[in-house]
């Protein structure tokens, strides 16, 4: 099974560098985009065949290491 | 006196953390690397700055779990004395023993130059050599300094008096502009409720001599042995 993590900054925490990246968009002439928020993207092989179990798992690797959950947040998806 | 000085991958002021103690304030210093489990014997613990792991997945992150820490949670828990400088200011924050995490300075820069603190907390057994309100010049060096907590988390550091020091102008004000990467509430030291361990983003190891023109630090550094001399 794999997982694919996204770990992003909480809403409500300024994410200076995605205020830089819309910044440079604006000045691009793509004046449409907004609240640009960077964020991690992780993806991992793991050896469980049942999805319960994998959830559980990878739900525990976000919270220990993964993602400082006091500013981050994350989500996941299993394929 | 034995002053500890962790040593993880990537640490890079530890030899500084060493020389001042052992050379400048004349203490024996053991320089304990980070696959240790045992800090038995230790007065006190240094977490060096650096860049341990790289700052891999974030600063302090992956160093919380080195074999060390387990050791050095259990000896901050029994009351020891831990001081992480910047990048073990953010170990300390990963590893909970101090509450809040860094973000990114606001800038976005690296910042690598001298600052004023104000010494919010001079009874901590890191700042006795200081006044209440002192003002120190010490140099930061930081590219994730932006301290963060919960407004929860920030009223109880307050209430306790666990802010230890301030960004501030040369004469003391805390002012937005004194502040070089946004923390909030000009904070850049913080200490835990029992006191026995601070978190600081200054170097206070890299001005500890007047022939450096600077020696502010050696005040905080020297706090913690003369803490140690009046325990024995």
């Amino acid at each position: 099974m794999k997982a694919k993590i996204h770990v992003t900054l909480k809403q409500g925490i300024l994410d200076p560098q995605g205020k830089a990246i819309e910044h440079a968009l604006e000045t691009l002439g793509f004046k449409n985009a907004a609240n640009v928020r960077v964020g991690k993207y992780l993806e991992l092989d793991l050896d469980e065949r049942d999805r319960a179990k994998a959830e559980v798992e990878v739900k525990s690797m976000c919270e220990k290491l993964l993602a400082n959950t006091i500013i981050e947040e994350y989500r996941f998806e299993l394929t | 006196m034995n002053i500890g000085v962790v040593v993880f991958p990537g640490s890079n002021c530890d030899h500084d953390c060493q020389y001042v103690f052992r050379d400048v304030l004349g203490q024996d210093v053991t320089m304990v690397w980070h696959k240790e489990k045992s800090v038995s014997g230790l007065d006190a613990i240094i977490l060096p700055g650096g860049f341990s792991y790289g700052d891999y997945l974030r600063t302090g992150a992956i160093a919380r779990f080195s074999p060390v820490m387990e050791a050095v949670k259990e000896y901050a828990e029994e009351g020891g004395l831990v001081l992480g400088i910047c990048n073990g200011f953010q170990i300390l924050l990963e590893a909970g023993l101090l509450p809040g995490a860094m973000l990114r300075n606001d800038s976005l820069h690296f910042i690598c130059r001298d600052v004023h603190v104000k010494v919010e907390n001079a009874a901590t057994p890191f700042t006795g050599a200081c006044e209440s309100g002192q003002v120190l010049k010490i140099p930061i060096a930081h590219a994730d300094g932006h301290y963060y907590a919960d407004p929860v988390t920030a009223a109880s550091l307050k209430a306790n008096a666990q802010v230890v020091f301030r960004y501030c102008t040369p004469d003391g004000c805390v002012t937005m502009e004194a502040n070089p990467n946004g923390s909030l509430d000009n904070i850049a030291g913080i200490c835990n409720a029992a006191g026995n361990v601070l978190g600081m983003m200054p170097h206070p190891e890299r001005c500890a001599e007047s022939v450096l023109g600077n020696d502010d630090g050696r005040m905080i550094l020297a706090s913690v042995v003369e803490r140690l001399k009046k325990r024995r």
